[in-house]
């Protein structure tokens, strides 16, 4: 049964960023598991840590921010201790990531075909040609029309979905083991997004690769995703199986979400919004740190939630008031 | 009728890729290498009334952003005019469009690479409205926090870079510095693509109260049908640089007429579905750079005829204020 290491195991990460107002606990004890062929969507509010979670898994967060505390165990090899070789010769082999903004992955400057081609030769000793036709093929496989005349182009050239495709297509050539991609369909038509999570959920099916889905877009990871994590200020609020959660959400955070849904309310209307807005995290709310928008918040609150699984095994939640009605 | 806001006739835009050194020897040497041209933009009619919310839907590389570029004033188009109630302005600059009243603000499918790495928040929102005289020097850091809130960020912020924040928030940036002009007209490229629906609710609710509180006239550009559905008066379908469909946005959502327009509406993911199984794409897509005869939709539509590969259906009016491009209308 389970008794197979994961591909990845978070323990109690906290990743905080040193900035002149004081100091920024962007991810703040979060712990999430991947196993091998498993799907885990990564879901939460703007601005939740979400990215900074991805950036810090593979090794890139920003200066003033750095991981202070906790284990990214990738296949039992704990990245957090890591150095600098060992992670660059992890990331876009066993590990890749797909930006939020694409322009992270590809040089502005540099066509295309450069680019790739470079991506490609620098872990597998191929020929330029061998290296072309693989690019060529990636291409395809993220619907991308005229692939040989594209490649000749630079990123300006190329539609915003298109960049993504490309940026996409790139975190896929070397099947790695882990996928974390942020957003990467975000600004993609249904046809093509239904194209790009079919390529990836048949990686995962037949390679084993797992993938983290990083989105705000419930309605996909709900088609995708095994099993969900919800994201607020830095912390996981709550976890489960894909239908434990959307089918009976737990968190009053989780509920909002679900239903700001715009397809959940009528055209015209206001949409169902979760009131106030994201804490600074550099002011966070005492205890809770969800409270000043919790229409169930009490005196309770004010101390910081313990993890439970008050409903059903496998689904916790962050919460001491949590909507056991609905569970 | 009053006359639209604004009004395309027949605009194209078209990128030519020229041939580089090692290309044209190649053709020195005999080869036939030929310029690339992509049909970004192809003929395209559109008119938006004032106080009007148009929803620019289609898929990905179909020339959305480039027509929203032709509007703002950022592209010029290849040909065709630009009418602006009843003026033509085609071909002035955006200085100069607004002398006439034309005053498009555009908030940016990429906002990474359309906000100033080396600005502050605070300067990026509240220094256009200095310099046109909207609020004077000393009311920038109020005008700025008011602006930061509305769109959900903490004004605290407003001391930071670009690059200090998540995705979803520089994309707030964006929106703030394009409101904070007070434009009259705003092209949204997928503004709130990258936002979580709690605030995407609060966008687009703010979106509407501006509209009714500024008279804002909005092209609004998104991939995603709900919110279009949601926003929108009025809905136009592109695919592969040409519009196939406009109409209302219920009668559109309702009983769709375009064969793709029905194919898009069927693909829409819902939060109902689980573990879905994705499907490829069937066929080949088509290329901007050499787009399939007639109908550009005849590769992938179920209801293809002979005529649909060799004639391009024109875009006529097939009910009052609903039109279409397809053969299947002029059949009976
Ligand atoms: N370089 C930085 N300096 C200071 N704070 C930062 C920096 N980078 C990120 N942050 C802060 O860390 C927090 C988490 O950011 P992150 O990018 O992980 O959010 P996210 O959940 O991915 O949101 P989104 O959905 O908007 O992309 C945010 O509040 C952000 O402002
Ligand atoms: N500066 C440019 N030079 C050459 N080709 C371009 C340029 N800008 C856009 N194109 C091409 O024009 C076509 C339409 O691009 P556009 O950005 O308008 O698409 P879009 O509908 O906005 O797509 P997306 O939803 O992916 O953003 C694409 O094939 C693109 O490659
Ligand atoms: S702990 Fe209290 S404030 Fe926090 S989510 Fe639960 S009920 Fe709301
Ligand atoms: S014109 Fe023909 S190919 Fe085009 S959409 Fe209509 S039926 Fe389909
Ligand atoms: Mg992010
Ligand atoms: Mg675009």
């Amino acid at each position: 049964m389970e008794d197979e290491t994961p591909t990845l195991a978070v323990e109690d990460l906290k990743t905080h960023f040193f900035t002149k107002l004081g100091v920024a606990e962007a991810v703040n004890g979060v712990s999430f598991t991947v196993k091998k062929g498993e799907v885990v969507g990564l879901v939460g509010e703007s601005g939740s840590g979400k990215s900074v979670t991805g950036f810090s898994i593979i090794g890139l967060v920003d200066h003033p921010g750095r991981v202070v505390e906790g284990k990214i165990l990738f296949k039992g090899e704990d990245l957090a201790q890591a150095d600098d070789d060992r992670m660059r010769s992890l990331r876009g082999r066993r590990i890749a990531m797909i930006f939020q903004d694409p322009m992270m992955t590809l040089n502005p400057v540099l066509r295309i075909d450069t680019q790739m081609i470079e991506a490609v030769q620098a872990h597998e000793q191929v020929s330029e040609k061998e290296a072309r036709e693989t690019a060529r093929d990636a291409l395809v496989q993220v619907g991308i029309p005229s692939p040989d005349e594209r490649l000749k182009s630079y990123p300006h050239q190329f539609s915003g979905g298109m960049r993504q495709r490309v940026a996409i297509a790139t975190a896929l050539l070397h099947k790695p083991d882990l996928i974390i991609a942020d957003e990467p369909t975000t600004a993609l038509d249904v046809t093509i997004q239904g194209q790009i999570l079919h390529e990836v959920q048949k990686l995962c099916r037949e390679t084993g690769m797992s993938l983290i889905w990083i989105t705000h877009d419930l309605s996909v990871v709900a088609g995708l995703a095994d099993r969900i994590c919800v994201m607020y200020a830095g912390q996981i609020v709550e976890r489960g199986e894909i239908s434990d959660v959307l089918d009976h959400p737990l968190h009053p955070y989780t509920n909002g979400l679900i239903g700001s849904v715009p397809s959940h309310n009528r055209r015209g209307q206001p949409l169902a919004q979760i009131p106030g807005m994201t804490p600074s995290l550099l002011n966070l709310p005492e205890g809770c740190a969800f409270h000043p928008r919790c229409p169930r918040a009490d005196g309770a609150c004010f101390v910081q939630p313990q993890v439970t699984e008050p409903a059903k095994l496998g689904h916790e939640v962050r919460c001491v008031h949590p909507h056991l009605e609905q569970a | 009728m009053a006359e639209p806001l604004i009004e395309l006739r027949d605009v194209s835009k078209r990128f030519v890729k020229t041939l580089d050194l090692a290309e044209k020897i190649v053709n020195l040497a005999g080869g036939s290498l030929r310029e690339e041209v992509v049909h970004a933009v192809d003929q395209v009619n559109l008119y938006v009334d004032e106080g009007e919310v148009v929803g620019l839907v289609g898929e990905s590389g179909c020339g959305k952003s480039t027509l929203g570029r032709v509007i703002a004033g950022i592209h010029a188009a290849s040909d065709g005019a630009l009418f602006y109630r009843g003026t033509d302005v085609t071909g002035l600059s955006p200085e100069e469009a607004k002398e006439w009243g034309l005053d498009v603000q555009m908030i940016f499918q990429d906002p990474m690479s359309s906000l100033n790495p080396r600005m502050r928040v605070r300067d990026i929102i509240g220094e256009a409205p200095v310099v046109h005289g909207i609020i004077k020097a000393g009311e920038m850091d109020d005008y700025v926090d008011d602006m930061l809130l509305r769109v959900g960020l903490d004004p605290l912020f407003k001391r930071r870079y670009p690059h200090q924040f998540s995705g979803g928030q520089r994309q707030r940036i964006g929106i703030a510095r394009a409101l904070a002009v007070r434009p009259g007209f705003l092209v949204c490229d997928e503004a709130i693509a990258a936002l979580d629906v709690s605030i995407q609710a609060q966008v687009i609710n703010l979106f509407s109260d501006l509209r009714e509180d500024l008279n804002l006239t909005y092209l609004f550009i998104s991939h995603d049908l709900g919110v279009v559905e949601h926003l929108s008066d009025r809905v136009v379908i592109m695919y592969l640089g040409r519009v196939v469909e406009s109409a209302p946005t219920e009668e559109l959502f309702d009983k769709p007429n375009h064969p793709y327009t029905t194919a898009l509406l069927a693909e829409v993911p819902r939060i109902e579905n689980r573990g879905r199984k994705f499907m490829p794409i069937k066929g080949e897509i088509p290329s901007p750079i050499d787009p399939p005869s007639g109908c550009h939709f005849h590769p992938r539509c179920p209801h293809a005829m002979p005529r649909c590969q060799a004639e391009q259906p024109v875009l006529r009016e097939i009910a009052p204020g609903r039109f279409s491009a397809c053969h299947l209308n002029n059949e009976a």
